[in-house]
Parts: C-alpha cells; structure tokens; sequence
C-alpha cells in the first residue's frame, strides 16, 4: 500500500502567540517547530500499517526551506522518502491544490493527515483534497484498519462516534487515539539523513484567503475571587453581574 | 446578495447551533434560506423562521435520510447553484467536511472557526486554538462561512418560512462511504452546543466521584467536559475532552472543576464568555484566565455551588 501523510510545520503548543510588522506576520522570535500533533497521530498510524502490511510511506510538507528539519524528522520516525512543495502554505484551498497534484502524480492508495493545523485550525484540507481528487474524505478518525481496498474507521461525532467502512483510495483527517507518537530512535535519526528529499515547484493556483491582519484576544480583566463557604455570592455574580446563568 | 444556511437536526429537532447559522446567514444576506435534510419534528420549520429565514428547501429523498458528507455536500453546492452566494454553516463534525468539499464544488472562498459577523469580505476567524485571530479577507464573489458557537445571538423575532421540497440529483460516487454503526449519548446536552459546561480535571480522583459534577451540570443544563489525563485514563469518553487535541468550546460559561489549567487545556476553553474556576491550589494557573475563582475542596464547594443554584431557582 502506498501512504501519503502529509505534515504541517507549526509552533510547538506551548508557543507565545505574538506578531510584527503591524499585526501582519507571526512573530518567530524564540519559537520551536514540531510536526503538527494531529500530524504526527496520522504519521504514527502510518508507520504501524507499514509494518503490518507493506508498502511506503512519502511524507508531504507545504513550505519554504526553514521546514525541511521537520521532514527529516518525519523520516526518522519511519517515512521513506520526503517532498517538500517550496511554497508558503498561504491558505487551505492553496495548500489543498498544491497536495492533490503530488497525490495525483504519485498514485497514494491513503491520504493521512491530521484533523487540522494547531496554527490555522480551519480543518479544511483533507475535505478539499478528496473534492479535488474524487475521493472520500474523513475526519476526525480515531481508529483506521485496512481490509483488502477498504478503511475501516471509527470518527468521532458530537457526543459518541460513528463506525464506518470506507472505500480507498481516501483522504483521512486523523485526531488521537488513532495511534500512540513515535519517537525517533538512534537508527531512525541516522537513516533519515539519506532518505530521499525531493523539492517540488508549486502549482500556479491563487489562494482564495488573504489575512489582512491577526489580532490577540482582548485581556482579562482579572479573576474576582469568592470564598468558598460562600456559594450564593458566587451564584449572584453569574446572575446579575455576568448574567449568563 | 442572498444566502443559503445548513442547517442540521439532531433527532428531528434543528440544532441550536444551527440555528445561529441562520440568524448568521440572515444578518449577511439580508433574508436567508435554510437546507434541511431528513425528516423534522413539528414546529422545527417555525424555529427556523424565527431566526431569520424565510425558505426552508426539505431534503426527503431516503437516500439521503441520514448524514452522508459527500452525499451532502453535492445536494448544498446544487442548491447554491440554484441562485445562492454564500453558505453558513454551524461547526461540527459534518458541517466542516461538509463546508470543503462544498467551496470546492462551487468556488467559493472559505473561512472556518467564523467568531463575529462579517465585515465587508473580511472574516475574523479564531487562530492558534483560540488564542489569536485572522482577519481574512474571502477573495471572489462566492462566500462558504462556517462559524463557531456564539457567533451571533439567535434571532427569535423573524417570520415564518415556507417549506419548499428540493430533490438534488444522486450520484452514486457519493456513496462510497458508509456508516455501519453510531453509538452515541443519548439525552445529554452535546458539548460542542452548550451554553454552559461543566468540567472536571484529575483534581476529581477517579470516575466514581463524578455524580456531583453531572448533578451540577443537570441543575444548570449543561454538558459535562473534562481535561485530557481524565479521558486519557478512560475515566470519561474522548468526545468529552477539551483541549488543544481535544474539542474547542465557547460557550458563555464554563465551570472547571480540579484542573489546573495547562495552557493544552487552556486552548481549548479560551473562548468562553465566562469562565468558573475551583482548585484546592490557589497557584493554579487557570486561575490567571478566570473570571470567577473559588479555593476551596471540590467535594465541598461543588455540592454546596449546586444546591446555592437550586435555592435561587426556587
């Protein structure tokens, strides 16, 4: 089986969110990059079908050159070969363009990714992906096995989950407890130095989103504090002070 | 400008946060259609009207019964087709596959996690799991919005809307997915659509001590949460868990219970309106996002928060 996962590059969750250049450009001062974690779920489901059953795994990244260390880590974890399409992931349709062509070019029997990005969230990408190529699209998945040309899966829905058998090839947007992160052993981190990094031109496509600005959440105003043998002071507060009770 | 609204039922009845999708679409368009699918209870259609919809176009077709994202997304772009520029739909677990596959289908520019109102082309949609937002500019003239709870306020003064039948085509390439099974709560209000929450961290010590934080959650009819080492150890389901790799909520009030409030956990409640803490630490660091904050043993204060709420409910 042939198994695309492709991979966001985004900064580690316990980041400091700030921007420069009036309010117009994330600010990467001091930031550490991971591979997404709902990413990093799909890659270690991944390497788990391999292993049960064969086949490779390429690992995609939408990005300039600064995401390769992200790739190569990928390729430690257990992908065999990496592409990096040279562009800056301007927005979901675009990246979702620039994805459906390498998928298109390589022949993938499954799609993974994560159910979204943890810097834009939109969780758009692998619906966009299966419109543009035909194929089903999932998420978020929480258990995936194969049988034969067929994904059985569960998704999670509001309040329980659904269990459902789709047909391949397809586009699956993965959240945990698909599978546990792995972590790149000695040997992985050494072999990843020579797996193959191919580096692809993007396609022509114009991006259908522009981000005039970013904006921070107003402050709070502080925490009023209420003692704790005084449980009606603290009903009267939500009531007529927060009116939200 | 007109504009068409998803709106999903949850066992015949519109879903709340569906019906925010159609004051939304209302408050862009001036007037809105609703899309529905599958059968409605009685009086859903009037729901619907109220909050700012004058056509409801009913999906009936057997085939399309149950939700069927492909399925879906191919009878809402047809609909569009039919005279409509923008969609709103409410985020859940069909609406974002749904919204994908539908921008695609039509061209249209999509902003996701939508906070506020529209202003001109320019969406603010919420970045970073809640810690920042974009202001994103929707470039073309076709607009998909999908908005996340507490968006807009429900519209309760609209008309009334005609139910007109819409049958869309059915392609049999839409139907290679499908679901075997659901299991699913039943009676609980659902998380992602509560106006107030209720959530319990490992403060609480196991599953067995959680009588009291569904008897405060029943007392406010709220949907119960919780942190993610609590579903982590199999004390309460996944779809329960909120945090960064869990749901994101936003609902006007959210009551933790023995979580300390790791910035994981935090990005996943920020956009609260309100927000209750009770710890036994007063070094929480949820207390640092707090509106309210009460030290103080969750198995004392917890009890006597529920019976103060009755007393005042009378």
């Amino acid at each position: 089986m042939k198994i695309l996962v492709c991979i966001t590059h985004v900064p580690d969750t316990t980041s400091k969110i700030a921007f420069t250049d009036n309010s117009t450009k994330f600010d990467q001062t001091g930031v550490q990059y991971i591979i997404g974690p709902y990413d990093d779920y799909a890659l270690a489901r991944a390497v788990e079908l391999k292993e049960a059953t064969g086949g490779s795994i390429s690992v995609l990244n939408v990005g300039e050159a600064e995401t390769e260390p992200t790739l190569r880590k990928a390729l430690a974890i257990g992908a065999d070969d990496a592409i990096r399409v040279n562009a800056f992931p301007t927005d979901a349709f675009f990246v979702s363009k620039q994805i459906a062509k390498v998928a298109e070019e390589g022949g993938y029997d499954l799609i993974l990714m994560g159910r979204e990005s943890i810097d834009f969230n939109g969780g758009q990408v692998h619906g966009m992906v299966g419109e543009l190529l035909g194929m089903p699209s999932m998420s978020p998945v929480m258990t995936l096995d194969i049988e034969g040309n067929t994904a059985k899966l569960t998704r999670e829905i509001e309040g329980g989950k659904e269990f459902m058998e789709v047909k391949l090839p397809a586009v699956l947007g993965c959240q945990e407890p698909i599978a546990e992160w792995k972590i790149p052993n000695m040997r992985g981190i050494m072999s990843a130095r020579t797996k193959p990094l191919s580096v692809v031109e993007p396609t022509g496509d114009a991006p259908a989103t522009t981000v005039d600005n970013f904006e921070l959440p107003p402050a709070k105003k502080g925490v009023t504090m209420v003692d704790a043998e005084n449980m009606d002071e603290l009903v009267n507060l939500l009531k007529n002070e927060a009116k939200v009770i | 400008m007109s504009a068409l609204a998803f709106v999903e039922l949850d066992e015949g009845k519109v879903k709340k946060s569906s019906l925010e999708a159609v004051t939304y679409a209302n408050a862009v368009a001036g007037d809105a259609t609703a899309i529905v699918f599958g059968s409605m209870d009685d009086g859903q259609a009037d729901l619907i009207g109220s909050a700012g919809a004058s056509k409801v176009l009913h999906v009936t077709d057997e085939k399309l019964a149950s939700p069927n994202i492909m399925a879906y997304a191919s009878a809402i772009a047809e609909a569009m087709n039919g005279g409509y520029d923008q969609l709103i739909l409410a985020k859940s677990s069909l609406g974002d596959p749904v919204s994908a596959r539908v921008a695609i289908k039509t061209n249209a520019a999509l902003a996701a996690n939508v906070s506020e109102p529209l202003s001109g082309d320019v969406a603010k949609t919420s970045i970073y799991t809640g810690k920042a937002f974009a202001n994103t500019k929707l470039n073309g003239n076709r607009k998909v919005i999908s908005i996340k709870k507490n968006a807009v306020e429900i519209k309760t003064d609209g008309g009334s809307a005609s139910v007109e039948a819409f049958s869309p085509t059915i392609n049999n390439g839409d139907f290679k997915a499908k679901v075997t099974s659901t299991e699913k709560a039943t009676g609980d209000v659902l998380l992602p659509e509560a106006d107030i929450v209720v959530s319990g961290g490992r403060g609480l010590k196991g599953p067995e001590n959680w009588g009291m934080i569904e008897e405060l959650a029943k007392t406010l009819g709220a949907a119960t949460a919780c942190s993610k080492p609590v579903s982590d150890m199999d004390w309460r389901p996944h779809h329960e868990h909120v945090g960064q790799t869990g749901i994101k909520v936003s609902p006007t009030l959210y009551i933790a219970v023995g979580i300390s409030g790791a910035i994981q956990h935090l990005a996943g409640v920020n956009s609260s309106k309100y927000i209750v803490v009770i710890n036994k630490d007063l070094e929480a660091p949820f207390f640092k996002a707090a509106d309210y904050g009460v030290v103080g043993d969750a198995f004392e204060v917890v009890p006597k928060l529920t019976e103060a709420i009755k007393a005042q409910q009378g």
